[in-house]
């Protein structure tokens, strides 16, 4: 512990990411810039996420990592015992139990509750770039809230593929005002978004950026009348828990094209295998 | 309907040492409705520019140009284009259009500018080619392709199809054969029947004598011709 | 009758050089104006300054807004002034590629402007593209291709579309039928004259074209060194041009 200040970044580093995260919070989905400091790791492996938990982090916490809803994958493995050495937090694989939650590419299947805290790691902040590349007209855009491009994006989609085709980083429209990237959650995951009891944070370290959703922002999906937002998902249960109403990964079990579906978010799935809900593969040898 | 007060211009060419060409000095004519009058005089004399002088083609230096109580000389461009688009028709020798649009939509054009409708122009601009004796195949081809006599026809088609108070006739004889010659002239004397004021030039003299009502001499007005 | 736009002493330096002075004339709606003039004559600087890509160091553009009536819109804000660039202006860039988004559908260049405004209907909205893709002569079936597989006169014509869509009243023109070949730009002329008749637009344009401004053009400007040196009627300014420069100009067009 002696090596390192608490959770690595040093006092005056985390003060300023602090006023950013604040500043964000008092403007939901307004991208705030900030100073993003060399991390430890590679830009890509959620160097924003890991500096905005770093500085909202109290020895008191108890912390989560999950890498599209898994615990177990080696860039949540490798970020949890970030923390573990150089902030000594407890961790914690129950969502439930975990007071600040760093996702990347999810939001977990359960409720969250108020005084929890979701830290997502971004790639691309901003939601105009797709269409225009220029950061200063994307700016100006924000400010003078010229969003027509958005849904020229979502027009082509329907063009393209006759429904909006869009699946993940689905763009969503804050207390109807600023339009924000919700990073690149599944589309199913947006809902969840909206009225949420948790704070949460957004960071992006290679675009240095920081935004934020306080607790119960209205949070709505962009689409058109005539082809409503849809949170979609497979269409399966859960082949290990039965769940009908979770985000599922397709796990590909053999070279004859067996499949399977189960439950991205690892905790979720495991507490429900645990109070006894069992989906048509569970038991067998799927490998 | 036509007034002309004291009208005079010259021009001067800049890139010519500056030399200063006085082409009509201090005219004043008046041509009533339902009058013709011809401009004469030797080629050269100015019939052509104190006639794009009244149609504010050429711009006037002083003197009073008065159309239907408009005064050209002094008139803001917007009351130009106004008045040419109601009042004040022009038939120039030359057929100058958009390459590549219809006969027909050429001919319509300026009833539609009128604001009249895409049928009754339509309509009227067919009747028109008609009696011009333009062939109905090539009603839909562009007129930049077509003989000289058919242009001056497409012109004169175009001139005559809004009923305008005032016209200024250029030469619209020239080029013709003796039927669509005659076609032309009884077209001059229904425009004068319903009240049209008008001023040409007709180097036709048979043609002159029978549609105009006068005859005034242009190199009265024209000092220096010689220069 | 109230002036459509009313440009009144519009000045423009680029540092000590002359972009363009004391500029002023009146547009009235359904008026067409060209402006001609050589390269760096100022005429480009002057249109940009009106549309508001440039901000003049002196001077008023008025316009007579829908709401509110004549308003300079070089003081106006500028959440105000892009809202007009979008719905009651329109402008036309001589590339084809600087107005249209190349990495977009026909369909969806068109429909930017619809959606901008704030229409939310995919099948409205399609439905209109549509409609505009055959006024400006491009086939509905080309409707989901991007602009990179079209001819430059299809990519200045979707322009065109792009642009009216949304029924502006005053549509600037940057040299729009340059860099076509003669042929396309007949076409093209063709074209605007009759949206510009039909639709009863306003339009000012740019050109070194002669020949463009006399079969467009009510009213011509002639430009030099940042100045108007000669304005007036288009056909008697191209017949009977007054100043040493536009005599000039008049005369050093090649007749075919």
């Amino acid at each position: 512990m002696s090596d390192y200040n608490f959770a690595y970044l040093d006092e005056q580093t985390k003060r300023m990411i602090r006023r950013a995260i604040l500043k964000g919070l008092a403007i939901p989905g307004y991208q705030v810039p900030f100073a993003s400091r060399e991390m430890p790791m590679p830009y890509g492996w959620g160097t924003g996420g890991v500096q905005v938990s770093a500085a909202v982090m109290t020895p008191d916490d108890r912390f989560k990592v999950i890498d599209q809803g898994a615990d177990d994958t080696t860039n949540a493995v490798s970020i949890r015992s970030f923390f573990e050495r150089t902030a000594g937090v407890a961790t914690t694989t129950k969502t439930s139990e975990a007071s600040v939650i760093q996702t990347r590419h999810r939001i977990p299947e359960e409720p969250l509750r108020e005084g929890q805290i979701l830290v997502y790691q971004v790639p691309i902040p901003e939601p105009l770039r797709f269409l225009e590349p220029r950061e200063s007209e994307t700016r100006k855009m924000h400010s003078l809230e010229e969003y027509g491009l958005m849904h020229v994006k979502l027009y082509e989609d329907i063009s393209r593929h006759g429904h909006i085709a869009t699946s993940y980083d689905y763009p969503v429209k804050v207390e109807g005002r600023y339009v924000m990237d919700p990073s690149p959650i599944p589309k199913f995951d947006n809902p969840k978004l909206g009225d949420m009891a948790a704070i949460q944070l957004f960071g992006a370290g290679r675009e240095q950026r920081i935004y934020a959703l306080p607790p119960y922002t209205q949070v709505v999906s962009l689409d058109f009348e005539d082809h409503p937002f849809e949170a979609s998902k497979p269409d399966h249960p859960c082949a290990l828990c039965g769940a009908e109403n979770s985000y599922l990964d397709e796990v590909i079990t053999d070279d004859a094209g067996g499949r399977m579906f189960v439950c991205s978010d690892t905790d979720f799935c495991e507490a429900r295998q645990a109070a006894g809900h069992t989906g048509t593969m569970n038991g067998k040898d799927a490998a | 309907m036509i007034e002309l007060r004291n009208v005079s211009k010259t021009f001067t060419l800049h890139n010519q040492n500056s030399a200063v060409i006085e082409v009509i000095n201090d005219v004043s004519l008046s041509v009533a409705a339902g009058e013709c009058v011809a401009l004469t005089g030797a080629s050269g004399a100015g019939k052509s520019t104190l006639m794009r002088m009244i149609y504010g083609n050429y711009l006037t230096q002083a003197g009073q140009i008065l159309i239907d109580g408009v005064d050209l000389v002094q008139a803001e461009p917007r009351d130009v284009i106004a008045l040419r688009r109601e009042t004040l028709g022009y038939v120039s020798q030359f057929l100058r259009v958009v390459p590549r649009v219809a006969t027909l939509d050429v001919v319509a054009e300026p009833l539609r500018a009128v604001g009249g409708s895409a049928e009754d122009a339509q309509a009227r601009a067919e009747e028109l080619l008609a009696k011009l004796n333009i062939p109905q195949r090539l009603w839909s081809l562009s007129p930049t392709t077509f003989s000289g006599g058919e242009q001056q026809r497409v012109n004169i088609a175009r001139g005559f199809a809004h009923l305008y108070p005032a016209m200024l006739l250029d030469e619209p004889t020239a080029s013709l054969d003796a039927e669509n010659r005659e076609i032309v002239l009884s077209l001059i004397e229904e425009a004068k029947a319903r009240g049209a004021a008008i001023i040409g030039i007709f180097h036709d003299e048979a043609a002159r004598v029978r549609v105009c009502d006068r005859e005034i001499d242009v190199s009265q007005f024209t000092p220096g011709i010689a220069a | 009758m109230t002036p459509l736009l009313s440009v009144q002493g519009v000045t423009k330096f680029y540092g000590h050089h002359i972009g363009c002075k004391n500029v002023g004339f009146d547009l009235y709606p359904g008026e067409v104006m060209g402006i001609v003039g050589e390269s760096g004559s100022g005429k480009s600087t002057l249109l940009n300054c009106m549309a508001g890509h440039l901000t003049p160091d002196a001077g008023a553009v008025v316009f007579n807004t829908r709401s509110d009536g004549p308003r300079d819109t070089v003081t106006m804000s500028e959440p105000e002034r892009r809202m007009l660039s979008r719905t009651d202006w329109a402008f036309v860039h001589q590339h084809a590629r600087d107005g249209l988004r190349m990495g977009v559908s026909a369909g969806g260049n068109v429909g930017e402007r619809l959606m901008a405004v704030g229409d939310r209907h995919y099948g409205d909205i399609r439905g209109k593209a549509a409609d505009w893709l055959g006024r400006v002569e491009i086939d509905a079936g080309r409707i989901d291709d991007r602009p990179t597989t079209f001819s430059g006169g299809m990519q200045q014509r979707l322009q065109i579309a792009r642009n009216l869509v949304t029924g502006p009243r005053l549509v600037f023109m940057d040299e729009p039928t340059g860099g076509l070949d003669v042929s396309v730009q007949a076409r093209l002329l063709d074209l605007l004259r009759g949206l510009v008749r039909d639709m009863g637009l306003s339009a000012i344009i740019v050109t070194h074209d002669l020949a463009v401004v006399r079969l467009l053009a009510d009213r011509l400007m002639v430009m030099k060194d940042g100045h108007v040196v000669e304005a007036g009627l288009t056909d008697q300014v191209l017949d009977d041009p007054q100043h040493a420069y536009s005599q000039l100009l008049v005369s050093s067009v090649l007749q075919v």
